[in-house]
């Protein structure tokens, strides 16, 4: 316990975007390079946490690499750091994340200084949000978020990008108002701002007049916004649309996560016994963001909004598996986590490439790309087929944990119709994957692309590290999930199960 | 007892103004002139901090309190008086006459808002709010064009009449109570029994017209409509003296009146709580509806400001619902909330206008639209703002952040969940009409590549404001700390 590593994967990319926002005098080389540097030490730094993390047994539910400092005594906030199971895999997927976007967006020339200086704010904020375990820090990392989409979707986007980037403000921050008022409630309830010792305390430490069940719901909806939770989502096809490629990376990869890590680590395991009786309205929810996502991105023209829906349908499977309330659902919600975030990640980042050395993202003008672009297409039908669950890649193992974990569980009666109707999506999923790669890629050859280029060098560096990641999780996923479970294990403790 | 020495801040300040105003006649370098009030005004604070942390003491036979309370708002009209004498060097210096008589009624007023956090006797309330007063109408006339003089006009035509409403509110209370010393109105209050109050409805009636003669002060709905007009015409320096000082003087003596003179019985400051709940809340909503619309910055910042005394009186509300029975720390989270909310409230909006005077005197408008491309033309000015900007949101690593959270904390403790939630909603819909401004300047094409230059006083004003939302921002502990000892004035 001597270096704090948590803090310096948090701030080290802070500290790069300083140094690129005030440095005088710097080149949009010296730009890039900063950033790579500032966000490839975090990248190195998780990956060393990953290996030294204590999985014995006995340290399953305790948090590792704890930092503990006193904040705001009058509030009894601490500057409280530590992961367990459940918030190490996105620290390491953000930082995986935070390098790769740098090199995506080597090729960004438009006031580089900024878009690199609000891009590695964001990834500080995101890393944030996984790593503090006291309320208020939480919150202050989840809200910090906000800015630097704000910029990143409105100077860097395309289309309706002012439009986008104030709906998604907007959006979250309505959210986040909740999600305010239900920290405040779980304040001056229990009188702690620490998640794992309200966590402990269980719901015993709630002793006014306030019903646990409000609290779980005005802290629900930040989470749900952000997920997104069908009806909520309708910022998303908007920001994701109109953000630059890296962005739309790092809020497909990882901004969504926030809320599915918050339900897991506030709303179950402070509220569990409210999560257990509003589990059904809730997963009815999940299924219907599972089938209503899959069949509007059977619509979609536009790739980048296609793939964008898609990830309403795929979080759909993470609120499923977190309220099937089973250990093996719950361990696959955090695996689909991971798994949705590299996958859709590649997804973005291959759109991205398509439309960058195209020229083009209507699906009805694409076409025949097979041709002038093969290693693209290799690795986007890789992302693809992983996207809709082929073995072997890590979309088949999280998706199969949620679905075998949710209809085994024995805790919402009738989970299994539920499970049966999500596991439908999968087909829609297969449907509108399968016809995009065959829009983009195959049919006969246009003449209009026939200058489009494949792949650089720098591309296929990062494709591959995707690609590799994915099949690595596919093949072995107890690489991840023999520490999920260590993380899931204290909540099933509070389930009872 | 007279104890003159306890005075010293004040009789600094009243002694530099005068300074002031003699110097302009010899001193033919105008540049001393702001020097000699910020050197004044350090002295001053120097001898109040000296005081902080003693026992609470009386002076002039029980008129005015010396405790950690009055102390905190006296450091804090000091700090804006000189944040404020500082950006308006450049305005000042564009005068023809009478620029020691501008620095010598910054002072005064200051002096004015001194005394009001002090005071615990109405009849001394009213005359340091009419030496306040007076000292702001003159400085809104100050540019002496027609937007200037009329909303002068317009100022002293709805400030006199809320000070004789104050006055009627007053003299209600005098006439059903015999006192004019705050602690004698609470003991012969208390002494009363409820059907004896509802039997003679006078004193209810009394503290309802001090409730909107002290709304006009703080821009509380509907005592707001002064705002906007006056907002706009008067001299950018001195609306952002209007929109800090004299609303933090404002709610400064109506937490002191309502906290010291109608705080027990419970059933009476339950009522006045919800009274403030449901201004508070109106307050909020309506102010921040209106700023949606605005195409006039300082118009637009003068809606954020009834918006802003919105959830000041959360904090207000607060005190009323505390149940005095409480024994724990909780009981004071209603006033070191307030405390600290104003603190940050202060310097943000002050930065905000700083920037506001930086930019508009160079591009000669207050059109929003006329910020478009500030991030390209002045990028730390456009940076400042928007820091200031998010910190008006209440969004983090400003200083906005940790006083909503705060000041929310309080009311959502004491069972104002529902102005809690309004009040988080609010804070959404602000958010959209602050970002437009960010918008405009990040996004917006620039109408000239010329870069915009600002003075050093400028700057320098602008680094403070902004260094204090920041640090209050990420680490708040020291000035809650300094909140919570004020907070707990009246404990002996």
């Amino acid at each position: 316990m001597d270096f704090n590593y948590l803090t310096t994967i948090i701030f080290l990319p802070a500290v790069g975007a300083l140094l690129i926002a005030f440095l005088p005098r710097l080149s949009s080389r010296g730009i890039r390079w900063l950033a790579a540097v500032f966000t490839f030490i975090p990248l190195v730094l998780s990956i060393y946490l990953f290996t030294i993390f204590d999985r014995s047994a006995e340290m399953a539910g305790v948090m590792q690499f704890e930092e503990s400092l006193s904040w705001i005594p009058a509030i009894n906030a601490n500057y409280h750091l530590g992961v367990d199971g459940l918030s190490l895999p996105l620290v390491i997927l953000m930082a995986f994340l935070g390098f790769l976007v740098v090199l995506i967006s080597w090729k960004i020339d438009l006031r580089p200084r900024e878009y690199f200086a609000w891009l590695l704010l964001l990834e500080t904020s995101i890393l944030g949000v996984f790593c503090s375990l006291d309320l208020l820090l939480f919150f202050l990392f989840w809200e910090i978020e906000v800015i630097p989409m704000y910029f990143l979707i409105s100077i860097w986007g395309t289309g309706r990008r002012e439009y986008s980037a104030i709906k998604y403000v907007i959006y979250t921050l309505f959210g986040s108002a909740f999600m305010l008022a239900g920290i405040l409630s779980l304040y001056f309830t229990t009188g702690s701002l620490n998640m794992v010792e309200i966590a402990q305390g269980g719901l015993g430490m709630i002793q006014t007049a306030m019903p646990a069940a409000a609290i779980f719901f005005l802290l629900l909806v930040g989470f749900a916004v952000k997920l997104p939770v069908f009806p909520l989502h309708t910022w998303l096809p908007d920001a994701h649309t109109d953000a630059p490629t890296a962005v739309s990376v790092v809020l497909a990869g990882a901004l969504l996560k926030m809320g599915g890590y918050g339900m897991m680590r506030i709303c179950v395991s402070i509220f569990p016994g409210v999560a257990q009786d509003y589990a059904l309205p809730l997963i009815i929810l999940a299924v219907i963001s599972v089938l209503y996502g899959a069949a509007v991105t059977l619509r979609q023209t536009d790739l980048k909004r296609l793939i964008a829906y898609s990830s309403i349908s795929h979080m759909g499977y993470v609120l499923l598996g977190v309220f099937a309330l089973g250990q093996v659902s719950m361990t696959g919600a955090a695996l689909q986590m991971f798994s949705h975030g590299v996958i859709t990640g590649l997804l973005f980042a291959m759109a991205g490439l398509v439309m960058h050395n195209a020229g083009e993202r209507d699906l009805r003008k694409l076409g025949g790309l097979a041709r002038q672009m093969p290693i693209i297409v290799v690795v986007f039908s890789i992302a693809g087929v992983a996207s809709l669950g082929l073995p072997t890649t890590s979309g088949f193992a999280a998706e199969f944990m949620v679905f075998v974990g949710s209809f085994s569980s024995t805790v919402v009666p009738g989970i299994q119709v539920a499970t049966i109707l999500g596991v439908l999506g999968i087909v829609i999923t297969a449907g509108y994957i399968l016809w995009m790669l065959q829009r983009v890629f195959y049919g006969p050859p246009l003449k209009q692309f026939d200058k489009a280029k494949d792949a650089s060098i720098l591309d296929r560096v990062y494709m591959f590290a995707f690609v590799a990641v994915i099949m690595g999780v596919g093949i072995y996923p107890a690489i991840l999930t023999d520490i999920i479970k260590m993380g899931v294990a204290p909540i099933m403790g509070l389930l009872g199960g | 007892m007279l104890n003159f020495e306890l005075l010293i801040p004040e009789l600094i300040l009243a002694g530099v103004a005068i300074l002031v105003i003699l110097l302009d006649l010899v001193l033919k370098n105008k540049w001393w002139l702001a020097a000699v009030s910020i050197a004044g005004i350090v002295v001053s604070a120097g001898f109040a901090i000296v005081m902080w942390g003693g026992d609470s003491e009386s002076i002039f036979f029980g008129m005015m309190a010396v405790d950690n309370f009055a102390i905190f708002f006296k450091l804090l009209f000091l700090v804006i008086a000189a944040l404020v004498i500082l950006a308006s060097t450049d305005y000042v210096s564009k005068l023809k006459r009478f620029q020691g008589e501008y620095y010598a009624l910054v002072l005064i007023s200051a002096l004015g808002m001194m005394l009001m956090a002090a005071t615990t006797e109405l009849i001394s309330i009213y005359i340091a709010l009419e030496l306040t007063s007076i000292s702001l109408y003159i400085l809104v006339g100050f540019l002496k064009d027609p937007k200037s003089t009329e909303a002068s006009l317009k100022y002293l035509l709805l400030g006199a009449v809320a000070s004789a409403v104050l006055l009627f509110g007053m003299a209600l209370i005098f006439g059903f109570t015999g006192q004019t010393q705050l602690g004698d109105i609470a003991a012969a209050i208390q002494s009363m029994s409820l059907s004896g109050v509802l039997a003679a409805p006078g004193l209810i009636a009394g503290i309802v017209l001090i409730i909107a003669g002290f709304g006009f002060k703080i821009a509380a709905v509907p005592f707001h409509m002064w705002v906007p007009d006056v907002y706009e015409g008067a001299p950018t320096p001195v609306t952002a003296y209007l929109s800090v000082g004299s609303k933090a003087a404002g709610f400064a003596i109506l937490l002191r009146v309502f906290f010291s003179a109608f705080g027990l019985p419970d059933w009476l400051s339950l009522d006045w709580g919800l009274v403030f709940a449901i201004l508070a809340a109106i307050g909020m909503t309506v102010g921040n509806i209106i700023a949606l619309t605005q195409t006039n910055i300082k118009r637009m910042l003068g809606y954020s400001s009834i918006a802003q005394a919105g959830y000041l009186m959360v904090g207000l509300a607060t005190v009323g619902f505390v149940s005095p029975v409480l024994s724990d720390s909780s009981v004071f989270a209603g006033q070191s909330g307030l405390l600290f909310f104003l603190a940050s409230y202060a310097l943000t909006n002050l930065g905000a206008f700083t920037a506001i005077i930086a930019i508009s005197g160079k591009v000669d408008s207050d059109l929003i639209s006329d910020y478009a491309g500030m991030g390209k033309r002045a990028p730390l000015l456009a940076l400042a703002l928007t820091l200031c900007l998010i910190s008006l949101i209440g969004m983090p690593p400003a200083a906005g952040f940790m006083a909503k959270f705060y000041i929310f904390s309080g009311a959502a403790q004491h069972g104002l969940l529902w102005l809690v939630i309004i009040a988080v909603i609010n804070s959404v819909i602000s958010a959209y009409y602050y970002l437009r401004v960010v918008k405009v300047m990040w996004l917006g094409k620039p109408a000239s590549e010329t870069k915009v230059p600002s003075s050093i006083a400028l700057r320098v004003a602008l680094a403070l404001s902004c260094f204090g939302v920041l640090v209050m921002g990420i680490i708040p502990g020291f000035v809650m700390k300094l909140a919570e000892m004020a907070a707990k004035m009246f404990v002996s």
